[in-house]
């Protein structure tokens, strides 16, 4: 995951300070409370996954990080960046569906979020190509994404979030559309990239065990209204099983702290 | 194959039919031309068919050129200003509901006898399939898909051409398709109300002048020109949009 040499497409936000704080934030649809005084810190490359039940504000909490919404109420700030302008910029936010364009080929669609930084398509493109390899895409550049499996289209997107080098990572559900199999193989692969290069990541997710298996600290949320009710912090040395008890322990506390 | 297998049987059996109703003794050479007639007429008035064919197939490219154009821009205008939208949409319609055939002699009045009134009633019946199916597909991009590219940094116009009018080509082309179809339509009624030549006219003229076979010689060249329009731009659409028949979103 070392995209930040390949991308200075802008200068790169400073890596020192890039955590995420969220401070009493309100936030409101009409009648629906989606989320209230919520709050919560990531450290500076600190991985947290948010597991709640579905339709808790998971993926609104992770919309205003990223910049796409404002609360009502409290405040956001990620990488030292508080107007959504600002944590646009700061954040690389992957959506629950790949939503790569059938018209590109993978190589395209990667590239697409170096064009959207003002790099002509050529060029653009000349940059993603190396990365290709280190996802497991080599030879498959110029496929489009119908030719590809659920796993590298889901690859081709993780690429096409990382090409632009910011420094707070979020992920919605990342491998929720894929099959068992290969979701595992998926989450290993997270796993091992975050580990090479750490970064800050928030991780929304209702899969308990894969949230236990990535992350540092695992957030637990409550449903209407969306608030954090627990923090457990996952204290295990990497790569982690998931048949290890203590990863058996952690998911049943998590477990536990969603039924409560 | 098979679908043209079938299409041809059936064409075939009209044919058939329509040759034996033409034969029956109480049906009148001048009320109907049997399909043997018709082919005769295209054989002996061919020369004169194609010159008047061409001319009204200039006028109905030249308005497809013309209404494909304005329709794109007006439809990614409509998109980017939602104001212009809510303003002009009901009268995009109501467009639609003016009579072509008696606005004709209007046009005729306005542009005289030349190419412009029929260019501008081919333009007008080409324009708002073409420019509603466009604004339609502009439309029809997925909110998340429009997230992602903000998070990404995209500017409007980046989102609209990397985005938004690659998604909408399938759009634009089901509103070529139908825009090719009724062009042909347009270019007659065009004629019908004041012209010196075109198959239009011809076929008007043929008829006062009781020449039935050349009448039906004259609609089925029109008719193929209609379908040949189609089929053009049926081809268009599989070149620029190979994506399309490949996959269908989940």
């Amino acid at each position: 995951m070392q995209t930040q040499a390949e991308a200075p497409a802008k200068e790169p936000l400073s890596y020192q300070h890039t955590g995420v704080a969220l401070r009493g934030v309100n936030r409101r649809f009409r009648e629906l409370t989606a989320l209230e005084g919520l709050e919560l810190d990531l450290r500076p490359r600190e991985v947290l996954a948010v597991v709640g039940p579905s339709g808790c504000g998971k993926s609104t909490l992770l919309e205003l990080v990223a910049g796409l919404q404002q609360p009502d109420a409290g405040s956001v700030v990620a990488a030292g960046a508080a107007d959504p302008a600002g944590r646009r910029e700061a954040c690389a936010y992957m959506p629950q569906r790949d939503l790569l364009l059938p018209w590109r080929d993978a190589l395209g669609n990667a590239a697409l979020a170096l064009e959207c930084q003002g790099l002509p398509r050529a060029e653009a493109r000349r940059r993603a190509e190396p990365l290709f390899e280190r996802f497991g895409l080599a030879e498959f550049e110029r496929s489009r994404p119908a030719e590809l499996s659920g796993g590298m289209r889901q690859r081709v997107a993780f690429l096409r979030t990382l090409l632009p080098g910011r420094p707070v990572l979020l992920l919605d559900e990342p491998f929720g559309a894929l099959d068992a199999i290969t979701r595992a193989s998926m989450q290993e692969w997270l796993a091992d990239a975050l580990a090479r290069e750490p970064r800050t990541t928030l991780l929304v997710t209702h899969d308990v065990e894969e949230a236990v298996f990535l992350a540092d600290r695992v957030a637990v949320m409550s449903a209407r209204p969306g608030r954090i009710v627990a923090t457990l912090d996952v204290d295990l040395p990497r790569p982690r099983r998931l048949t290890d008890p203590r990863v058996v322990e952690l998911r049943r506390a998590a477990l536990e702290a969603l039924g409560g | 194959m098979r679908r043209f297998f079938l299409t041809a049987a059936l064409l075939a059996a009209f044919i058939a039919a329509w040759q034996g109703v033409a034969s029956l003794h109480s049906v009148d050479d001048l009320t109907l031309a049997s399909p043997v007639e018709t082919f005769d007429a295209l054989r002996d008035d061919w020369s004169l068919l194609w010159d008047n064919a061409l001319v009204t197939l200039e006028e109905v490219l030249l308005g497809l050129a013309v209404s494909a154009t304005a329709g794109v821009l007006f439809a990614v205008a409509m998109h980017l200003f939602r104001p212009l939208r809510d303003a002009t949409y009901p009268l995009l319609v109501a467009s639609q509901a003016i009579p072509v055939v008696v606005l004709a002699p209007i046009f005729v009045l306005a542009f005289g006898y030349g190419i412009g009134p029929k260019l501008a009633i081919v333009a007008l019946i080409c324009f708002f399939p073409i420019t509603v199916n466009l604004l339609d597909g502009l439309r029809s991009v997925e909110p998340e898909l429009l997230k992602l590219m903000r998070s990404l940094g995209a500017s409007r116009l980046r989102t609209l051409g990397s985005v938004e009018l690659p998604a909408s080509l399938p759009y634009l082309f089901s509103g070529l398709k139908i825009a090719a179809a009724v062009s042909v339509i347009g270019a007659v009624f065009g004629e019908w109300a004041g012209a010196d030549e075109g198959l239009g006219r011809l076929v008007l003229l043929g008829n006062n002048q009781l020449q039935t076979p050349r009448v039906y010689a004259g609609i089925v060249i029109l008719t193929l020109m209609a379908v040949a329009l189609f089929a053009l731009a049926a081809l268009a659409e599989r070149v620029a949009c190979p994506w399309n028949r490949q996959e269908r979103p989940v």
